[in-house]
């Protein structure tokens, strides 16, 4: 049935044994070297050289062993061709489409928050999470997918596990992807808090979108690489304009926003953004977007290699305790679920379900684009680590720290951070604030001002000039708000969709997407439901990230630990038991940390939403107040936000042992069965379809 | 494959499209020539507007 494994030449073996040698010496430099900087080189060689042996012997492990590869079977995008959804096409294409599809904010925002441990346990979760548990999920979910026409994973669980868990599934992705706009959002917010340059540029780019839809419609239709160029170009001279507005106080005062405000300007965008015309506005940013997400990727991988940064931050520090300002919580289970993208990520098994293994044209390739894509995601997170630990740390934790801990002035934070033992001036701070010109670096969590400003000092020395450093922060914000604003309004129409199929359940006329009524009030309650958290992230006494990421990064693995827990369920109904640990160790692993992570948000004393719901009733009990409240009401708000974050943590983890439950008892069932009991569709030969 | 620069400039348009949900147009006209000679072949134009629509219709989505 599948080819039979070719013994390797001696020239692989020597190529080989030489990568290995390479990737370990580079892994014990970056491990055991103590007390003086290490160049990111060394970083990167020992990533590459990981992802090479792991695609090379485990890749190809799970493709000949466990999915049984068949490159003679025909894939559904042969069988079903339709010229449109199902197109078999060159692998390449089929690759690139599927990277720029998995890849996107995630990747470079959990691993700067993570770095705040030191950069030696993001990168060992990273290189072996990607390994072992974020591209076998990619790789095993799009293997299942070719086996079924394409089926999506909503689908595939409901064929799988049965009605039930797939209904709860489905309403576990619902609230995960409000929970993703949230914090997306929010990332934005932070990124724009009085940053009248910054606000500037993201607001342009609404104007040349349309502008963009009104082109394509009208103009040229459909030439979308002309069309992007005009944009980008528009893009740019916002970029250089911002710094006229940020420079004019009439005009800086018209962008100058605190995060309540921005939070409520984003809401009302998501909301006309997804209930405007497609080809008017939200379509023309998504070509924008993903272009500016490749290029500025390929432009960090660039900088990175040109630049070779030391790595300033230490290889661990003391917060791997658990008393770290950026995120709270220990090193388990908490930093395995602040770098989720990257690592492992949920989010890609619905890709890996959806366009994808429609056009796959060869299960053969299924293992470069399932697996290597991930790997190739790893790579983006590895960088953005970098680009954050060759920051100052003083600097990376200036602008990471919540002003409740760290103070609101350059001095108080300056004075904090030192005594921590990241010796930082309050000169340095002010001074890398106007080399970007920004009034302010502190309290900018969230990862992207930190890798804009990582990525900026990396750009400025390999292209130095005057003001140049400001330019490139500004450009590394815009594109990153740019593709998260995408992200929401996509998203949103998404949510949309979403709610209105499961509403439709309940009540038929709401599933009609035709109709105007049903799509406002099902508009209204998505933008509601991800406002809600990005308004109480704004509000938030924390600064937001630090309550939202980990509640993102909980939900996050526990869709991956779904999508595993589906491999394993499916292995074991092959009967191909032996293999069943290579889904069911990362299952596990992902469970284990999602329950601990969801537990200890609920019952910790320190670092619970629980704790701090209790701290703020207790202080309006006794009529206390405070920071940052400044009224009753304020404070009644911060209680309601974090008893709404208990309920949905224990939702998170009642959601999780009810898949578990599920699973295990079709695993039970299966395991005892002497058949293969899973929903494959027939074999169909390649040969008797392709001419 | 890559052997040319053409081929090479081939492919980027490709992926580029696809990336932004824009299937191969010469390939739908082909398969369309193909399985179905009895219906119309849209203009590129007609074509992209279709997609356009499309690709955000259903519950796609990207990732974070």
């Amino acid at each position: 049935m599948h080819s039979a494994v070719p013994k390797p030449s001696p020239a692989g073996k020597i190529l080989w044994t030489a990568i290995a040698i390479v990737g370990a010496w580079c892994l014990g430099v970056v491990a055991l070297r103590r007390g003086e900087p290490i160049n990111a080189i060394w970083l990167v060689t020992a990533s590459i050289a990981v992802f090479l042996i792991g695609y090379r012997f485990y890749g190809r492990f799970i493709a000949r062993h466990v999915l049984l590869l068949d490159p003679s079977r025909a894939t559904p995008s042969v069988l079903r061709n339709d010229g449109l959804d199902y197109v078999p096409t060159d692998k390449w294409v089929v690759f690139g489409h599927h990277f720029a599809a998995i890849a996107g904010a995630g990747p470079l925002v959990g691993p700067v928050l993570a770095a705040q441990m030191g950069y030696v346990p993001g990168t060992l979760w990273i290189l072996v999470g990607v390994v072992f548990a974020g591209a076998v999920q990619d790789f095993m979910i799009l293997g299942l997918s070719l086996r079924r026409d394409g089926r999506s994973l909503g689908h595939m669980l409901r064929e799988e596990l049965g009605e039930v868990p797939g209904v709860i599934a489905m309403v576990g992705v619902l609230v995960l992807m409000m929970i993703v706009l949230a914090v997306l959002a929010l990332v934005v917010v932070k990124s724009l808090t009085h940053s009248p340059w910054g606000t500037f540029t993201v607001a342009a780019t609404i104007p040349i979108a349309l502008l963009m839809g009104l082109y394509l419609r009208y103009i040229r239709p459909g030439r979308i690489l002309e069309v992007s160029i005009i944009g980008l170009i528009l893009l740019l001279a916002s970029i250089w304009y911002g710094k006229t507005v940020n420079d004019t106080p009439a005009l800086a005062a018209f962008f100058d926003f605190d995060a309540k405000a921005l939070a409520w300007l984003l809401i009302g965008y998501g909301f006309f953004a997804s209930v405007l015309p497609v080809w008017l506005l939200l379509a023309p940013r998504d070509y924008l977007s993903t272009f500016l997400k490749i290029g500025t990727i390929a432009l960090l991988a660039l900088a990175i290699l040109l630049a070779a940064p030391s790595l300033r931050m230490p290889s661990f520090t003391q917060f791997i305790d658990g008393s770290g300002p950026v995120f709270q919580g220990n090193l388990f289970p908490f930093l395995f679920i602040t770098i989720a993208c990257g690592a492992v990520s949920g989010w890609h098994s619905i890709i890996a379900s959806g366009t994808t293994p429609k056009l796959l044209a060869n299960e053969r390739e299924a293992t470069m684009v399932g697996y290597g894509g991930m790997l190739m995601e790893a790579f983006v997170a590895i960088m953005a680590l970098i680009a954050a630990a060759s920051l100052h740390p003083g600097v990376y934790f200036a602008m990471n720290s919540p002003g409740a801990i760290v103070g609101t002035t350059v001095e108080q934070a300056a004075r904090t951070i030192s005594d921590w033992g990241f010796l930082v001036t309050p000169s340095e701070l002010a001074e890398t604030a106007k080399n970007i010109g920004e009034g302010s670096i502190l309290g900018r969590a969230g990862g992207a001002p930190t890798l804009a400003v990582g990525m900026a000092q990396l750009l400025h020395g390999i292209l130095p000039g005057e003001g140049m450093m400001a330019i490139w922060y500004h450009y590394a914000i815009l594109f990153e708000a740019l593709f998260i604003l995408t992200t929401v309004d996509a998203g949103t129409r998404v949510g949309r969709f979403m709610i209105q199929e499961l509403a439709g359940m309940a009540w038929a006329p709401l599933k009609r997407t035709d109709s105007w009524l049903s799509n406002i009030i099902a508009t209204v309650i998505c933008v509601g439901l991800w406002g809600y958290f990005l308004y109480q992230g704004a509000v938030d006494p924390l600064g937001g990230i630090n309550t939202l990421w980990p509640l993102f990064g909980i939900a996050n693995q526990m869709l991956a630990a779904i999508a595993l827990l589906l491999a394993t369920v499916v292995i074991v109904k092959l009967k191909r038991e032996r293999y069943v640990l290579v889904p069911a160790v990362p299952a596990a692993w992902l469970v284990i940390c999602t329950l601990t992570a969801g537990w200890q948000k609920l019952f910790d004393a320190k670092i619970s939403f629980t704790a701090a719901a209790n701290k703020y009733a207790t202080a309006i009990a006794e009529g206390k107040l405070l920071a940052p409240a400044k009224t009753a009401e304020e404070m009644q708000r911060i209680v309601t936000n974090n008893r709404v974050d208990m309920a949905l943590t224990a939702a998170f983890m009642l959601l999780v042992l009810t898949m578990l439950f599920f699973s295990l008892r079709v695993i039970d069932r299966a395991w005892k069965d002497n058949r293969v009991t899973a929903h494959e569709e027939p074999f169909v030969a390649l040969s008797s379809v392709t001419p | 494959m890559l052997k040319y620069p053409r081929a090479l400039w081939r492919w980027a348009v490709q992926t580029a499209r696809l990336c932004c949900g824009m299937p191969d147009y010469d390939a739908y006209v082909r398969h369309l020539r193909a399985h179905h000679p009895e219906r119309p072949v849209p203009s590129y134009g007609e074509f992209f507007r279709e997609r356009q629509e499309a690709r955000y219709r259903g519950t796609g989505g990207r990732c974070c």
